[in-house]
């Protein structure tokens, strides 16, 4: 069969990390899950082996290597059939320490990317919070800055490797009184003064370990923060990416290692006198399946190809994520069924399988954040692009924004939003010296089209501020003390300019 | 940004939608209530070469890549009638494929320069009254009689079944032999009729029953070698099946398209009805399972036009991809409230041509028990020809 996106190398790596993971690491899975904690030493030998640290430069003692080597870690470690194992490790390699890679001071990599490259250190990211996930904006944790030093309040709840893990790359309010402009990204060591953790209980994933945190004052040295002050959501949005992606794949290997026990199964096992996988029902119930599984797995395929090539595909990877993971659901359900009563008994794996499936549509957004993100970006064509890196030669492929928007690209979006504003009760223009935007606000509902008429407000702003503007990147307010909008005319109208874009 | 489509596809495409939405949109409306499309009309699809896009330029063939293909397939589904499609694809895609790839020097000289140029149609018949996907249990005999074969029989739901020129028809030349052969039979021979069949949908394309009784044929219309039709049959049934996926991805495709323009028009309670959760949430699933399929169906292709041989690929894509249609056509029609029952608008007929990509070119259970066979007997379909390295 052809493929197109793996090569000799990449299937003799395959061959070399299954073969550990078979010897290593799948006898010890009952015993990892019951005791609720997997030992270092196998990470540690993970890294001796050079399983770790695929794609990060080899200063820090990566392998440089392409994505489709960290398509094979996910696949293969998802299909040990269980979450738990599977997320300890892709949490560290591709959720947390990816943003020290993209942003972070030479010194903080120097500090930590070593550690997780050789097995010997394990990170966490803390995003969610007990009174908000998903919306980052909103979140209550404060970094406030006193002398050399960050003060850390706070807690972080659903944290994986929270308990036993040895920092965590945590996203802090280090101005509290603005919303997305406000986020920050702070590494907190995990035995700072002032972290403690709760292990929770779970439906799945028992291998792994998964804490609420609580910061009590804790002092973080400034050296410690990701990149700049006020970009840690930005930051976040493009390593959500990632996340999403290496979750897509990790789904569709569960899948696929799920179909190929329960049709083993199913050769074995007998009823009214022949293997149950003579029963049509059950036969076309895994055709579907499997058709599905291969449909998805194509897609992701595809966009990890994307990823692969500098491509910032933030719509294909929550699609992705969306599909995969609730295929995911469904195949453990309908396989599980396959093996009847002992489908039920944890002497089979396909219980855990269920179980530890269940988490795919919530953690690293919802399937219902997923749909919001993607209908946003085919009916009010909202585009999002990547954060720049303040500091460069991070080997992970990722980040090039799409520059080159024309107005009429944007303009649906645009109309869209004006639309279910408040009507502004004025005319306003937007010019870009060479094209132009006018505003009527003076009817039911603001009306948005390309004209240049007289206006009651003219503001003067260059298109790709207008592009951040619109986008919620650029405070209108900010904007207008920095000069990079002018104002001519009522200067009433700019005010409403927050209520328009907000 | 695409990985499969160059500049040249690109303006390709350009042109083509130019034309249909030039030549064809305006008429479809017609075609629907004639129940067919007329000759004219393929004959001017030949004029502009799009039905030789694939084929060889010694027959007046354009020898395009695979890629053009698809790109005529999808454009021609964008003109949401699926009789039209049928009734277009079914002369190059299908009779002409079978003539392209089996006939003789003879066979082709007579038929594909001229079917290229859309001036004689062809059709291709294998369904019965009594057997469909079960080709092995196809009743239609040929019975050698000196230098002529004697044809008795009937087919049945056949796309272009009453006024095509002439029927590659699949039959068995003795009524206990299990293997079947296919033979070219003239439309105006002694013996041929044909009654149009009334449809749910694909209303555009005339479908009929055919009828041979006691059809003199001269052997010199046997196509291929007697007894290989079984292979021959499976063979183009990989790239009938992609052709088919392709469609049912198309077509979601379009509905998705229409229905981002109508529920950003329409307004409900105060506010465009795309500011409702509900609606949005709903789009953004079909469009990540459209977006899904079409990565999916798109890689096919390229394994396809690298001479991988796809059984099971192309019957998974099929059934996948023409689920997917049926759903997405039930879910826009649905937005568009009381106007989806319309006529007047796009979705009440992709409705009910959407219906028919679960039946044609192999029932969805028929997709399935292939796809069984493969996995869990490890049933292994050799590739008969490898025609595409």
């Amino acid at each position: 069969m052809n493929n197109y996106y793996f090569t000799e190398e990449h299937n003799l790596f395959r061959e070399s990390l299954r073969t550990f993971l078979h010897k290593e690491v799948m006898p010890n899975i009952d015993q990892w899950e019951e005791d609720q904690r997997i030992p270092r030493d196998v990470w540690k030998k993970m890294g001796d082996m050079g399983f770790l640290g695929l794609s990060y430069p080899s200063q820090y003692g990566g392998m440089e290597l392409d994505f489709f080597y960290d398509v094979i870690f996910t696949e293969e470690t998802s299909k040990m059939f269980s979450g738990g194992f599977t997320i300890t490790q892709l949490v560290v390699q591709y959720m947390s320490s990816t943003y020290i890679l993209k942003y972070g001071s030479e010194k903080l990599k120097a500090k930590y990317l070593p550690g997780i490259i050789s097995g010997e250190l394990i990170s966490a990211v803390g995003i969610s919070e007990p009174g908000a996930g998903s919306d980052v904006a909103n979140i209550q944790t404060k970094a406030i800055r006193e002398g050399e030093h960050y003060v850390v309040n706070g807690s972080k709840t659903f944290i994986t490797n929270g308990v036993y893990g040895d920092f965590i790359v945590t996203v802090v309010k280090t101005d509290p009184s603005k919303g997305p402009a406000g986020v920050s990204l702070l590494v907190i060591d995990r035995n700072a003064e002032g972290v403690s953790a709760t292990k929770l209980k779970k439906l799945g994933w028992h291998s792994s370990d998964t804490a609420e945190l609580a910061f009590d004052n804790v002092k973080v040295p400034v050296e410690n923060l990701v990149g700049e002050e006020g970009q840690g959501f930005y930051y976040l949005m493009g390593g959500l990416q990632l996340e999403r992606l290496v979750g897509g794949v990790s789904a569709y290997s569960g899948c696929e290692a799920i179909m190929g026990y329960t049709l083993q199964y199913m050769s074995e096992r007998s009823a009214f006198g022949r293997p149950i996988n003579r029963f049509q029902v059950l036969r076309h119930r895994m055709a579907q399946l499997a058709s599905e599984i291969e449909a998805c797995k194509q897609f992701v395929l595809y966009c990890a190809r994307l990823h692969n090539d500098g491509k910032y595909a933030v719509k294909e990877c929550s699609m992705a994520k969306l599909l995969a993971t609730e295929l995911s659901d469904k195949t453990a359900y309908q396989c599980l069924q396959n093996f009847g009563g002992y489908g039920f008994m944890e002497e089979y794996k396909v219980a855990r399988m269920f179980r530890d499936s269940r988490v795919g549509t919530i953690g690293g957004g919802t399937s219902e954040i997923m749909r919001e993100i993607i209908a946003k970006m085919i009916i009010d064509d909202v585009s999002y692009e990547a954060a720049s890196q303040p500091s460069s030669n991070g080997a992970v492929a990722n980040g090039k924004s799409e520059n080159g928007l024309s107005l009429d690209q944007i303009l649906n979006g645009i109309q869209s939003k004006a639309a279910d504003a408040k009507p502004l009760g004025k005319t306003l223009k937007f010019d870009f010296g060479n094209e132009q935007l006018f505003i009527d606000g003076t009817g039911e509902k603001n009306a948005v089209s390309k004209d240049n008429k007289e206006a009651d407000c003219s503001v003067d702003v260059s298109f790709e501020d207008f592009v951040a503007l619109t986008k919620g990147k650029l405070n209108p307010m900010n904007a207008v003390m920095s000069g990079k909008i002018k104002i001519k005319g009522d200067m009433g109208v700019a005010m409403k300019l927050q209520s328009l874009f907000g | 940004m695409s990985y499969y489509f160059n500049e040249d596809h690109q303006l390709f495409r350009s042109s083509l939608r130019d034309f249909l939405e030039k030549e064809v949109r305006p008429n479809v409306r017609q075609y629907e209530a004639d129940g067919e499309i007329p000759r004219s009309l393929y004959h001017r699809f030949g004029e502009m070469g799009y039905l030789g896009l694939g084929f060889p330029e010694k027959y007046g063939g354009l020898n395009l890549d695979i890629w053009y293909s698809v790109v005529f397939i999808e454009e021609l589904c964008r003109m949401n009638s699926g009789g039209l499609s049928a009734a277009i694809w079914a002369h190059p895609g299908l009779a002409l494929t079978h003539i392209l790839a089996e006939g003789n020097e003879k066979q082709k000289e007579k038929y594909l320069p001229s079917g290229i140029l859309g001036k004689s149609i062809g059709c291709l018949a294998i369904t019965e009254p009594f057997g469909g996907s079960d080709v092995q249990a196809l009743r239609t005999t040929a019975i050698k009689d000196g230098d002529h074969y004697i044809v008795n029989g009937s087919k049945t739901f056949i796309t272009n079944g009453v006024n095509s020129d002439y029927i590659v028809t699949a039959v068995k030349t003795a009524p206990e032999n299990k293997m079947i052969s296919m033979l070219i039979i003239e439309r105006d021979r002694k013996g041929v009729s044909a009654t149009k069949l009334d449809k749910l949908g694909w209303r555009a394309s005339d479908t009929g029953e055919i009828a041979f009784d006691e059809v003199r044929v001269p052997v010199e219309n046997l196509l291929g070698a007697e007894d290989a039709g079984f292979f021959y049959i499976m063979q183009h049934f990989v790239s009938e099946r992609l052709g088919m996926a392709l469609q049912g991805l198309a077509y979601s495709e379009y509905a998705l398209e229409v229905t981002l323009k109508y529920v950003n028009e329409r307004t409900a309670f105060g506010r465009k009805i795309n500011r409702f959760q509900v609606l949005r949430h709903r789009i953004a699933q079909m469009a990540s399972e459209i977006e899904m399929n079409k990565a999916f169906i798109y890689s096919l292709y390229q394994r396809y036009a690298d001479g991988d041989y796809l059984v099971k690929e192309a019957s998974m894509a099929k059934l996948l991809a023409t689920q997917l249609n049926d759903k997405v056509a039930t879910e826009c029609l649905q937005m568009f409230g009381g106007y989806g029952f319309m006529e007047d608008y796009p979705m009440a007929r992709m409705f009910r041509d959407a219906r028919l990509g679960q039946i044609g070119g192999g029932t969805s259970e028929i997709l399935c028990e292939i796809i069984s066979k493969i996995m869990i007997d490890q049933v292994n379909y050799k590739t008969p020809i490898n025609k595409n390295k």
